[in-house]
């Protein structure tokens, strides 16, 4: 076996394993669509994403609720864990000692090492009742489930915020800092903006993780396909109506819980766009390149 | 650096095929054990449970037969007897006249659905027609039925479950729905916890997974208990259902009689049914 042999075979190889993991996705996305489209179909396009009524056994099947609820609880969840975690990202980056740098992170690391079960169970015993305690209602709500979120998208947004704020060149903090700005005018004017674009990442992973987040949601956002007229109020979101129906479901109804994938999924879709537009715009151009 | 890489490459042909001749006897010791007897059950998840701890223990003693036990629900169950889809169909729910055509029924135990409410609910006992009026939403408050003053909080289950559909069955009818705006939980366990947590929360549940967590409540002054159930004085009960196309035969046979031996009995006894005899 020549070097050149080599090479192609591995080059190919290479190819291949990059290749089959889009292959996997787009295999999904087919399967998706061709459980999902049918429902959609025979219950009409706009009557399923803006119908307000959810009863597959009546053969009612619009999800907008659900969309409503989904969103609302990551909207929601995102706007509790950004400056939350923003704070601490910077904290750990900037301004903590290395000895409690050493400690805070694995703490954090291991809250996003549990389960997610194991959060919604904790939130079905602890969190539901104190809730009704002190806002009435039945304490499950789109606030309980937004809570419980984010406490789970916390780790996520600090470890990788706090990564993209560490890779700013020290050379940009010295410069701040010799040109006689204090450390929070550095951190506000030049490390923030300069680390903008992989904060920008870490919010979308958070996001991601909070719209896909399924069981623990299930457990404490009530689960009820109505409008919510505030924020104690239950809701359902769109992964826990496909996980709460699948294991019964048949005909169209089981077509339906796909279509509610592909809302879903184009919901993500279009979430990741805006993103990605965000992080586009908020590149720091120096020197010619990008940060 | 070639050299190593013409051993690497030698290890992965060499791994790949002992994956084949692997893959390859596993096929063929596959291929042997056709000769044991498949039993396909589906249908009624509220049934699965039982209907598993039956097979396993069948299985142990009766090597040769393999049993599988899938969920789908009733409807599907009773489907998949008919069309021959499934060995065994389970439901439990009553079968219409015309779906019993062709097909052997057997009832084998009885479950009761228990009203279940926190354990420091002062009611004990509710009429059918006020459970009714409390899950459409007619009742709102504990005090109307005769408890402490406290909002009442419905806990249901999703669309297709069995338990939901018996608790509909039997509790609500056309007219009067569960309420649009009831929690909804997606297992039993879930519903159970949700009572618990919340003084003034009710919910129904399968007596198989009755705990001290809830308390019972006492439907038109009957006690949920084995008797009760058993003797049909608790109203809200259920059948559970085996179903055959024709008559059964063979090794499905065999495993009807087991399930009234008494040794099913006990197995049923154990998921806390109430065994019905043959």
């Amino acid at each position: 076996m020549n070097n050149s042999l080599q090479e192609y075979l591995i080059e190919k190889g290479l190819f291949i394993t990059a290749i089959s993991s889009i292959l996997v996705i787009i295999l999904i996305i087919i399967f998706i669509f061709l459980e999902g489209l049918p429902a959609m179909e025979s219950y009409g396009f706009l009557n399923f994403i803006f119908g307000s009524l959810w009863a597959p056994t009546q053969g009612e099947f619009g999800v907008l609720t659900m969309i409503v609820g989904s969103l609302g609880i990551t909207l929601l969840s995102l706007v509790m864990a950004i400056p939350l975690s923003l704070f601490c990202a910077i904290f750990m980056a900037e301004i903590a000692p290395s000895n409690m740098r050493k400690i805070l992170k694995p703490v954090i690391e291991t809250l996003a090492g549990i389960p997610s079960v194991v959060y919604g169970f904790f939130g079905l015993i602890t969190l539901v009742p104190f809730m009704r305690e002190q806002f009435g209602g039945t304490g499950f709500s789109m606030l309980t489930a937004s809570i419980i979120l984010t406490v789970m998208i916390l780790p996520t947004i600090i470890s990788v915020s706090e990564d993209a704020i560490r890779s700013i060149p020290s050379e940009y903090k010295e410069a701040s800092l010799a040109l006689g700005a204090t450390q929070w005018q550095t951190i506000q004017n030049v490390i923030f903006p300069a680390a903008l674009p992989g904060i920008i990442t870490a919010i979308i992973l958070g996001m991601g993780r909070a719209i896909g987040e399924t069981l623990a949601v299930i457990m404490v956002a009530g689960n009820v396909t109505q409008y919510p007229t505030s924020l104690v109020d239950p809701v359902r979101a769109l992964t826990a109506n496909i996980a709460i129906e699948m294991g019964y479901a048949t005909g169209l109804h089981y077509n339906a819980l796909f279509g509610t994938a592909i809302v879903l999924f184009f919901m993500i879709v279009f979430l990741l766009i805006i993103a990605n537009y965000l992080q586009y715009k908020k590149k720091v151009v120096i020197g010619g390149g990008y940060l | 650096m070639g050299e190593v890489i013409k051993m690497d490459t030698k290890y992965i042909i060499g791994i790949i095929i002992a994956i084949v001749i692997i893959a390859g006897a596993i096929f063929l010791i596959g291929g042997e054990e056709s000769e044991t007897t498949n039993i396909d059950i589906v249908g009624s998840t509220s049934v699965q449970p039982v209907a598993e701890g039956l097979s396993e223990e069948y299985m142990q003693s009766h090597p040769q037969v393999r049993i599988n036990v899938q969920g789908g629900g009733s409807s599907v169950g009773i489907k998949s007897a008919q069309d021959g889809i499934a060995d065994i169909g389970t439901s439990s729910k009553e079968l219409d006249e015309n779906e019993q055509e062709g097909l052997t029924i057997y009832g084998f135990a009885k479950d009761g659905i228990v009203v279940a409410v926190n354990n420091e609910n002062q009611i004990s006992d509710l009429t059918v027609d006020q459970i009714q009026a409390i899950f459409s939403g007619e009742i709102t408050n504990w005090g109307e039925v005769g408890g402490s003053d406290g909002t009442i909080n419905v806990v249901t289950r999703e669309d297709g479950s069995g338990t939901l559909d018996a608790f509909n069955d039997i509790v609500m009818d056309a007219e009067t729905k569960i309420k649009a705006d009831a929690i909804v939980q997606s297992s039993t366990e879930a519903v159970k916890q949700s009572v618990a947590q919340d003084p003034n929360g009710i919910g129904f549940i399968s007596y198989a997974s009755m705990s001290d967590d809830v308390k019972a409540l006492a439907v038109n002054g009957v006690e949920i208990s084995e008797d009760t159930i058993a003797d049909g004085s608790y109203l809200l009960q259920r059948p559970f259902f085996f179903i055959i196309k024709g008559q059964a035969q063979g090794a499905v046979k065999e495993f009807i009689d087991f399930v009234f031996s008494s040794e099913g009995a006990e197995i049923i006894k154990s998921e806390n049914l109430v065994p019905v005899e043959q």
